[in-house]
């Protein structure tokens, strides 16, 4: 029993340092500074959100809409921004309400998802299939089917947020980082998390123990969709702009990170480090696939499914072993 | 058709719960079969219609001996079951439920018009009003239970195996059952049936039989027996020393009262007062509403109650505030209500209390502590510290509910069901702990449907019947006749059903 219980903690790992041998045999540059930094700053957006959707699916939820809360909320953030812009100039003020905007709507958006999972009682699959839908045709609509991009006098200002950082290391990965280990600490030491463990682990016991069981679902989505914020906030500066394919598939990435690893889909299981380990392993594959040419990179999409199986079956041997 | 149970055994595992029944079904009578809880009726029905094998003895039909290979065997061979829950597929119609794994077929397609037309024979059959068309969601209660009886006799059931048809029946919905079953006597039919409510026993059946401890007590026509001799008959058991003698005396001080609670659907105007130290049992039949009469009180069902605690009014409108009241709810459901199976002994045991063990995070070493404490208080047996409470036995996993429960200190404690499902040795020291609690100056209510449990712990009994408190009882009046008898109907609040 013990012995699967390794493999169980370890397997996630063993296949992070499999693609990292695997990596740098295969290219040189692999493993240089610029390769990594590159790797992990792209990892961020999803990472940040897999953070949040770890809770989420731990308590026995699902959110299909983060995605589509991303493009819009990237949107918002442009609109407010330009919109602003002849008022308070560009400048640090400007930022930060954009900052603050992105970081509204985003607890917004999933206070919305997580009244009408728990008030309204609708299946969470249901509302954020909705939502999804809602909100990439709200950014398509706002962007008038095309384009929504930062004004040129802001784009400069706001470039360091993606672009910059302390000691060499750019702040998504900073943020990633901070997030990444706030989350873990959360899930594995707070009554949160443990809360959020025993909601999705069987929400009567957990209500007749007293703990207020619409309170911690809705929370957990709550703050998915702050961490939704946070990541468009990194992701605007990158680009400088918003359309309606903008994060597109985000939600379903970051799903797969979580369940990579080792967060149980149905709930009452779920740890940070984890979906960290997955959200790398997804993003080192496409890395290596593009650094090397043994492979197409349109095969992507094929490996990361095989993965994604693999890390699913991994999970059923735990429950036949229990 | 005649079906004769001869000399049946049942055992499962070590456990024998069925000795040496026999029973016989005739043609055109309804026999009915009552006894306790536990009583063994559910297996005996179970075996009659092929869902159990017995472990000895033998089944016949008209003489013949039978051994049936499921339910579906005896099915086909006109036995049928219906069950206390109803087995409809709410989604479909009256039609598709009555035909459901037999539909008629022309060719490779459905016979939707036969199938229609012979649902409606059978429904007016029955004169029953349902449509064939209607959704089974839609239909009343009664309704369903007709349409169970037209989905049985269109297996062409001769013997037809009821399992407390009128449990969730109205008084008056139970009599237009009635008619039904007259009529389906009158056709020949043999039926069996069981029930809790002695009078209605009296009203249609032809013969009983009692059933006590798994065996059969007593076998006579209706006609030559009273309520009373029923009622009299399933009871008869000395209470055995597996409880303790009480330490502490009761207090005088109220430190709980109720009024006015109402429970919408499942309970109405219940009052009660409970003391210091005192142990308060309530009693009643299985569907009385006791569990739901205590989850209103602790704020895990819509309820409203005048409710006091030491005295000061209190409101509890959800389990968490009833609790820093200081009054806690252990559940009668451990598997599905009670423990996390799945998670540890150390997360089941502080999750009610989790914030005692937290600042800004969860002091592990404390739980740890704790759950050390606990394992020795409760005298809880694991394998090992870090084993899913899945694994536990049943006796283990009822010690760490208690614990987790007293873990939140509180200082009235209503425990369902103490020892539903647990071996006699970890029963005793449940009771132990019990009084020991009691002495402690807790106020406790133990809810439970074993009779012999309510006398042996309580030193006031409250009964429950359809919702509402028939009868209270204490010292000396607190005897098994005197509660089955408030429990079933035949004392106390006559009318309190409809």
């Amino acid at each position: 029993m013990m012995a699967k219980l390794d493999l169980r903690v370890l397997g996630p790992i063993l296949a992070l340092v499999a693609l990292i041998v695997v990596g740098a045999l295969l290219n040189s540059n692999f493993l240089s500074a610029g390769n990594v930094t590159n790797v992990l700053s792209r990892s961020a957006f999803i990472g940040i959100i897999a953070v949040g959707m770890t809770f989420v699916i731990t308590s026995g939820g699902l959110d299909l809409s983060v995605g589509s809360m991303a493009a819009f909320i990237a949107g918002l953030m442009i609109l407010v921004m330009n919109g602003l812009l002849p008022t308070l100039g560009p400048g640090v003020a400007l930022v930060l309400v954009g900052i603050l905007a992105a970081l509204l709507a985003g607890t917004v958006a999933g206070f919305v998802n997580g009244f009408l999972i728990t008030t309204m009682r609708i299946e969470a699959f249901i509302v954020t299939l909705g939502t999804m839908g809602i909100y990439r045709s709200l950014v398509t609509w706002l962007a008038d089917g095309g384009t929504l991009s930062l004004d040129f006098g802001m784009r400069t200002v706001i470039r360091p947020i993606y672009f910059g950082g302390i000691l060499g290391i750019s702040w998504p990965i900073i943020v990633f980082a901070l997030v990444a280990i706030t989350g873990e600490i959360v899930m594995r030491r707070a009554a949160f998390g443990r809360h959020a463990a025993a909601v999705g682990s069987n929400d009567q016991v957990a209500r007749y123990s007293s703990v207020n069981v619409d309170r911690v679902r809705m929370l957990t989505y709550v703050f998915l969709g702050l961490l939704v914020g946070v990541a468009t906030i990194m992701y605007v500066p990158r680009l400088g702009s918003a359309s309606s394919s903008t994060g597109v598939l985000w939600e379903l990435e970051a799903i797969a990170a979580v369940i990579i690893g080792g967060t149980m889909l149905k709930g009452g299981f779920g740890r940070v480090w984890g979906t960290v380990i997955g959200v790398l392993i997804l993003s080192l594959i496409d890395n290596i696939l593009n650094l090397t040419d043994g492979v197409s990179p349109y095969l992507n999409g094929a490996i990361q499914g095989v993965i994604i199986i693999l890390a699913v079956i991994l999970q059923r041997e735990r429950k036949a072993g229990s | 058709m005649k079906l004769t149970l001869s000399q049946i055994d049942r055992s499962f595992g070590a456990v024998q719960v069925l000795h040496g029944i026999g029973i016989t079904l005739q043609p055109g009578e309804v026999h009915a079969l009552i006894g306790e809880n536990g009583a063994g009726k559910s297996t005996t029905m179970k075996i009659i219609s092929g869902y159990l094998a017995p472990t000895a003895g033998k089944v016949a039909l008209d003489d013949a001996p039978v051994t049936f290979a499921g339910s579906q065997d005896a099915e086909a061979r006109g036995v049928v079951l219906i069950h206390q829950e109803f087995n409809l597929a709410e989604q479909l119609t009256v039609e598709q439920n009555i035909f459901l794994g037999h539909e008629l077929k022309r060719g490779f397609l459905l016979d939707k018009a036969a199938m229609r037309e012979k649902a409606a024979a059978l429904l007016k059959r029955l004169d029953c009003n349902v449509a064939p068309t209607a959704t089974v969601r839609d239909i009343s209660n009664p309704d369903k239970q007709m349409v169970e009886i037209a989905k049985a006799l269109s297996r062409d059931a001769r013997v037809l195996i009821m399992d407390e048809p009128t449990a969730v029946l109205t008084e008056r919905e139970a009599e237009s059952l009635f008619t039904q079953v007259d009529r389906l006597r009158a056709d020949g039919v043999a039926i069996l049936f069981t029930s809790h409510k002695l009078d209605e026993v009296k009203r249609i059946s032809d013969r009983v039989t009692i059933l006590r401890d798994g065996r059969v007590v007593g076998q006579h026509a209706t006609a030559d027996l009273s309520e009373d001799d029923m009622a009299t008959a399933m009871v008869g058991r000395d209470v055995s020393s597996l409880y303790p003698e009480r330490a502490g005396p009761v207090g005088s001080e109220v430190v709980l009262s109720v009024r006015n609670l109402q429970v919408p659907g499942h309970a109405r105007d219940i009052e009660f007062e409970l003391r210091v130290g005192e142990i308060l049992g309530l009693a009643g039949l299985i569907g009385s509403g006791r569990t739901e009469t205590m989850e209103g009180l602790v704020g895990l069902r819509t309820a409203t109650a005048d409710i006091a605690v030491d005295g000061r009014p209190a409101s509890f409108q959800t389990p968490r505030a009833a609790l820093d009241a200081g009054v806690a709810y252990l559940t009668e459901d451990r598997k599905e209500r009670g423990l996390l199976l799945r998670k540890g002994m150390r997360e089941n045991l502080t999750l009610q209390s989790l914030s005692d063990f937290t600042r800004l995070l969860i002091d592990e070493s404390a739980e740890d502590a704790a759950l050390t404490k606990a394992i020795a208080d409760f005298d809880i047996r694991a394998p090992h510290r870090g084993v899913d409470v899945g694994n536990l036995s049943g006796g283990n996993q009822q010690k760490l509910l208690l614990a987790k429960t007293m873990l939140a200190e509180p200082r009235i404690v209503i425990i369902d069901e103490p020892t539903r499902g647990i071996d006699i040795g970890t029963k005793q020291q449940i009771y132990e702990f019990i009084h020991a609690l009691a002495a402690e100056g807790k106020s406790i209510i133990v809810i439970s449907s074993e009779m012999q449990e309510v006398i042996g712990l309580s030193d006031r009994v409250l009964v429950m019947r359809e919702g509402r408190i028939t009868g209270e009882l204490s010292g000396d009046d607190i005897t098994e006749d005197r509660i089955i008898r408030l429990a079933t109907g035949l004392d106390g609040l006559k009318g309190a059903a409809a």
